[in-house]
């Protein structure tokens, strides 16, 4: 398995999530939700892209990135996530690393709450982290059962799964 | 929120720029004024009258994922032009075939499809017995058949019975239809005006049924009750049975009882009985309305459309296959 940045920021919000998109399982692109997302991620800070490159690596496709600072820069559309986005960050870090381009920081930003989050260059233990989640990734995807859905549907919502995870017959 | 189009009237359709240019052609081949279709509104097209395209337009249709479905003169479902399959899972599949090929795995599901069904043949029954019809005797009936379903462990058995109940619940239509006799259910062609709507309306929700199939991950032509594959896709059919009683039969209840479609909106012609335009129409129309009605959904907590449902009863299914949680068949609650 080609273990990708999707994978990391799912692992970090709802295994079965990761599971299902794992194994091909995706919901239909008609969400409202999704066009939004994208619609922020094209438009917010149009003004500066020039100096940033779009990067294209195997796993992961970064945006924007600062090749004088060496900055990735993500943009989302809201903050509910904050640890997958990080760990969606530390990923690209992680990946540009091993393609040479060493000591990177990274820049999250949440134009709608005018946030943002400074992600420090990778130390040694943030190797073996990112490293186990590669692992954990892999043995989530490599499950015969699907993981269980989280506890309650309010946790959920917003998520292309919902109804697939919520929907049941109460005889 | 995407709609399904409907040309009824002779015409051409193309492609203009990014979007749909429908053109209106007579008999004597004169163009009327053209009628543009917001392409990102489109969810399907169904075309019953002659419809003239070229590739360029399903080339176009095809990268928008824009079915379109064929039917004939005398409003037969003829074929569809699928755009490619978008929504590919090899596990999915897998299982899925899986449970076809294990007379252990598929049963369950068949006698589920079947179970559906009834149920939501007497919610319509209970309904009309509370308002002075009596049908005590058919709901009666049709419960002592359901006892049978899990008795049954051949496909062919359960088929057989699956035809009984529905023809004790279409003995009930000459109670429930106020002006019209239905008799017995023909098909193939249906000899009167009753048995003209049922098989109108039951392609109408074999093809909502495969449209939503087609946004999920489930394989059209592998399924359960009915034979896999065999001219149809097939999944649609096993669908198609629990949803007929809600979507087709109260359509055509309501438009009978209320006379929105009168005799005067059928033709006899030799050996069968055909929609006029205008009683296609207004079941069409009656359809999407119907399509489009929401209630509010028990487990999900919010406002649902009954072509969500069709859709939700795909997710329940592939739930099912994938070994999570099993499939209970989708019963109207109200």
């Amino acid at each position: 398995m080609n273990i990708i940045a999707t994978h990391i920021n799912y692992l970090h919000i709802c295994h079965r999530k990761l599971w299902l998109f794992v194994n091909g399982i995706n919901m239909e692109h008609s969400s409202d939700l999704v066009y939004e997302g994208k619609h922020i991620g094209e438009h917010s800070y149009n003004q500066r892209s020039p100096k940033f490159r779009e990067v294209e690596l195997e796993g992961a496709k970064i945006d924007f990135f600062d090749p004088q600072t060496k900055t990735i820069h993500e943009t989302k559309k809201s903050n509910a996530f904050e640890k997958a986005h990080v760990a969606q960050v530390r990923y690209y870090q992680y990946l540009l690393h091993h393609n040479g381009v060493l000591e990177t920081r990274g820049i999250i930003e949440y134009p709608k709450q005018r946030k943002r989050i400074e992600i420090e260059p990778l130390n040694s233990n943030d190797f073996t982290e990112i490293e186990n989640w590669v692992k954990a990734v892999r043995a989530i995807g490599n499950e015969i059962e699907m993981p269980n859905r989280k506890d309650k549907p309010s946790k959920c919502k917003n998520c292309s799964y919902f109804d697939f995870c919520w929907i049941s017959e109460n005889e | 929120m995407k709609k399904t189009y409907y040309l009824f009237n002779p015409g051409r359709l193309s492609r203009k720029d990014n979007t749909l240019k429908f053109t209106p052609v007579d008999e004597d081949g004169k163009e009327g004024q053209p009628r543009y279709l917001p392409v990102e509104n489109v969810n399907d097209l169904y075309v019953f009258g002659s419809l003239d395209a070229n590739s360029a337009l399903y080339n176009f249709l095809g990268k928008q994922s824009i079915a379109v479905h064929f039917f004939d003169y005398y409003e037969h479902y003829t074929g569809s032009f699928m755009p490619k399959d978008y929504l590919l899972a090899g596990k999915m599949q897998i299982a899925q075939t899986q449970y076809y090929l294990s007379a252990k795995k598929r049963m369950p599901l068949a006698r589920s499809f079947v179970r559906g069904a009834a149920l939501n043949m007497l919610k319509n029954l209970q309904y009309y017995n509370r308002r002075e019809k009596d049908l005590n005797q058919t709901i009666g009936q049709i419960e002592a058949l359901m006892l049978q379903i899990p008795e049954y462990n051949k496909i062919d058995q359960l088929m057989g019975l699956e035809g009984n109940i529905r023809q004790a619940y279409y003995q009930a239509f000459d109670t429930i239809i106020n002006d019209f006799e239905m008799g017995t259910r023909t098909k193939q062609p249906p000899q009167n005006e009753v048995n003209t709507l049922i098989s109108f309306g039951n392609m109408m929700c074999y093809t909502a049924c495969l449209g939503q199939i087609y946004h999920t991950q489930l394989n059209p032509t592998i399924s359960f009750l009915h034979e896999p594959g065999y001219r149809r896709y097939s999944l649609a059919l096993d669908l198609a049975e629990i949803f007929k009683p809600l979507l087709v039969d109260r359509t055509i209840f309501s438009l009978l009882n209320k006379r929105q479609v009168k005799s005067s909106d059928f033709r006899h012609e030799l050996n069968r009985c055909v929609l006029k335009d205008s009683a296609r129409k207004e079941f069409v129309k009656a359809f999407e309305e119907k399509l489009s009605d929401t209630i509010q959904h028990r487990s999900l907590g919010r406002s649902v459309s009954y072509k969500h449902l069709i859709k939700l009863e795909c997710y329940k299914l592939t739930k099912h296959l994938l070994g999570a949680e099993g499939y209970v068949p989708f019963k109207a609650w109200w």
